[in-house]
């Protein structure tokens, strides 16, 4: 999927601001880069801002209605607020903290869930290979494969999230957007998506917003730090953990705040 | 006695009280309805009969039964698409609004008007605008009835309904708008899937609802101890004809009233039943 190959940065913030109520800004004033093929980890302390930031690269925050949005967002050089949302939401996917499988949905249809939702028909054999690929890539495949057409709400929260990863993927999205993928689970389901993010950073652009820095540590090539809204510091997740160069960031990576 | 054991045992006492007074209204029913199922058998049920000159007394509840079933089925019909459409627009399009809020505060003062007063509205206004269109002569009938019926039951399916819409989580919306989904297929592919049981349950409870409803109906349906013989003819309903003969009734006439009243119970609480049961199973 790469469009625009020469250029090494998927996604440019610039300058953004974002408020949920006039002149109170949750996100304040961001400049930064997402490589390709790459995991970025966004930390900070609780209400910093990083799920704010993270739903603007796909424009959920729109769904707050008085939200105020300053600033831009580029996506392979365009920006994503001219963009339809229909159109960015399909190149830049999403998994949330909590594993939330359709209830009314097979595994299977769950997968598929973002061709049905949009009126897509696609014959039944293309179907059939989306969802194996997919359940294949986020290595739930031999789990699931003989009970494709159970509700997805009976797995285990650590399947039901890798579920969530396959119905993100199945449309070949560029970016994967993932906040705190894996809080709600166990140290066994976490270290597997940890795994499978590893593997996925090869075919997508991966951003996870996470509140376990030994996490950012161990998967990620860039991370950003935020504190009160704003970008504190970026760089190379090594760099970033060994010689931060704001106070605040080495106050957050030992412990004294978040 | 420490004072633990008075609470738990005042509390004993009340809920014994409540389970008596229910056990009482049953057995009294019952008790009363006897000398008609005795003397009618299951005729008082299947026959559409109403005599009470004397020496020649003949009571059949079927055409109150039909009466009951017809006006509420039609009312709930009428409001279906109402009651659906408004709490769509209170719990999911304009949730969270002003407007949201003002329509949710008008619904709850329609639940909170008496029977009586929507009685009279349909007497005095509604009546008067159908006798207009030429369809009724008087105005009185099932669907008269029907109408006011609906109006009745309409804020109560809608604040029961938007109470389950507004309860689907908001993390599934988010997921099916992450996936590039509008406005309206996250409304009809998430939330009215998810809601769909609880939804239907609301819709049966509305219907318990009007199978009971009483005053309003009286005033309108014509009580006629027939079978409606159109959606324009007049009837009567199992409980308009308790309320308009009660009074002066007595012996089996009384008897067969009580019968009528029992299996009115004995419908509202299957339909009530089962509409508890949907929503305890969607909970
Ligand atoms: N829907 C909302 N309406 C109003 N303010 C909000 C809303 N969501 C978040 N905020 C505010 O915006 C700020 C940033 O919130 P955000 O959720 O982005 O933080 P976060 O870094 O993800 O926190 P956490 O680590 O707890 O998830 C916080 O001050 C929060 O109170
Ligand atoms: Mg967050």
């Amino acid at each position: 999927m790469n469009n625009n190959p020469q250029s090494d940065n998927v996604l440019e913030i610039r300058d953004l601001s974002i408020a949920y109520e006039p002149g109170k800004y949750a996100v304040n004033g961001v400049t930064a880069s997402v490589k390709r093929n790459s995991i970025t980890a966004i930390m900070g302390p609780s209400g910093c801002g990083k799920s704010t930031l993270l739903r603007a690269m796909n424009r959920m925050h729109e769904l707050y209605p008085n939200i105020e949005t300053k600033g831009d967002i580029l996506l392979d050089g365009k920006s994503i607020f001219s963009m339809s949302v229909i159109e960015l939401r399909r190149k830049v996917g999403m998994v949330f903290q909590r594993p939330n499988p359709f209830p009314n949905m097979t595994i299977y249809e769950n997968v598929v869930a973002g061709f049905s939702l949009n009126d897509i028909r696609l014959k039944k054999s293309q179907r059939d290979e989306i969802v194996e690929n997919a359940l294949r890539n986020v290595t739930l495949w031999d789990e699931v494969k003989e009970s494709l057409y159970r509700k997805g709400t009976f797995l285990s929260g650590g399947q039901q999230q890798r579920l969530c990863v396959a119905r993100a993927i199945a449309f070949n999205p560029e970016v994967l957007l993932l906040d705190e993928p894996t809080s709600a689970l166990d140290p066994i389901a976490t270290s597997k998506i940890e795994d499978l993010l590893g593997e996925l950073k090869k075919k997508y652009t991966l951003v996870l917003v996470t509140h376990n820095m030994s996490q950012a540590a161990r998967i990620s090539d860039d991370s950003m730090f935020m504190y009160l809204g704003e970008l504190v510091e970026s760089g190379r997740t090594g760099t970033l953990f060994t010689t931060p160069k704001d106070p605040r960031t080495e106050a957050y990576l030992t412990g004294k705040f978040g | 006695m420490s004072g633990d054991r008075v609470t738990k045992a005042l509390l004993f006492i009340s809920s014994l009280t409540i389970l008596l007074l229910s056990a009482g209204i049953v057995v009294s029913l019952f008790g009363g309805a006897v000398p008609a199922f005795r003397e009618f058998g299951l005729r008082f049920i299947t026959s559409s009969s109403w005599n009470p000159t004397a020496g020649s007394e003949q009571y059949g509840a079927m055409s109150f039964i039909a009466g009951t079933v017809i006006t509420s089925i039609l009312a709930l019909i009428i409001c279906i698409p109402m009651a659906f459409s408004t709490s769509l627009f209170i719990a999911e399009y304009y949730r969270g609004t002003r407007t949201a809020g003002i329509l949710r505060s008008l619904v709850d003062l329609l639940a909170g008007i008496p029977s009586i007063v929507y009685g009279f509205w349909g007497f005095y206004a509604l009546r008067p605008l159908l006798v207009a269109t030429g369809l009724t002569d008087q105005g009185f009938g099932v669907f008269t009835a029907s109408l006011v019926l609906a109006i009745m039951i309409v804020p109560y399916a809608t604040s029961l309904s938007a109470e389950i819409i507004s309860m689907v989580p908001a993390e599934l919306k988010e997921a099916a708008y992450s996936l590039g989904a509008t406005r309206r297929e996250v409304i009809f592919s998430v939330v009215i899937p998810s809601a769909r049981s609880g939804i239907i349950a609301s819709f049966i409870l509305a219907l318990g609802r009007a199978l009971g409803e009483t005053m309003a109906v009286t005033m309108l349906i014509g009580n006629a101890n027939v079978i409606p013989k159109g959606l324009f003819a007049p009837g009567n309903t199992m409980a308009s004809v308790i309320a308009n003969q009660f009074g002066e009734a007595s012996g089996l006439k009384m008897s067969a009233l009580i019968a009528i009243g029992l299996l009115l119970f004995l419908i509202t609480a299957l339909v009530n039943y089962l509409g508890k049961l949907i929503i305890k199973r969607f909970a």
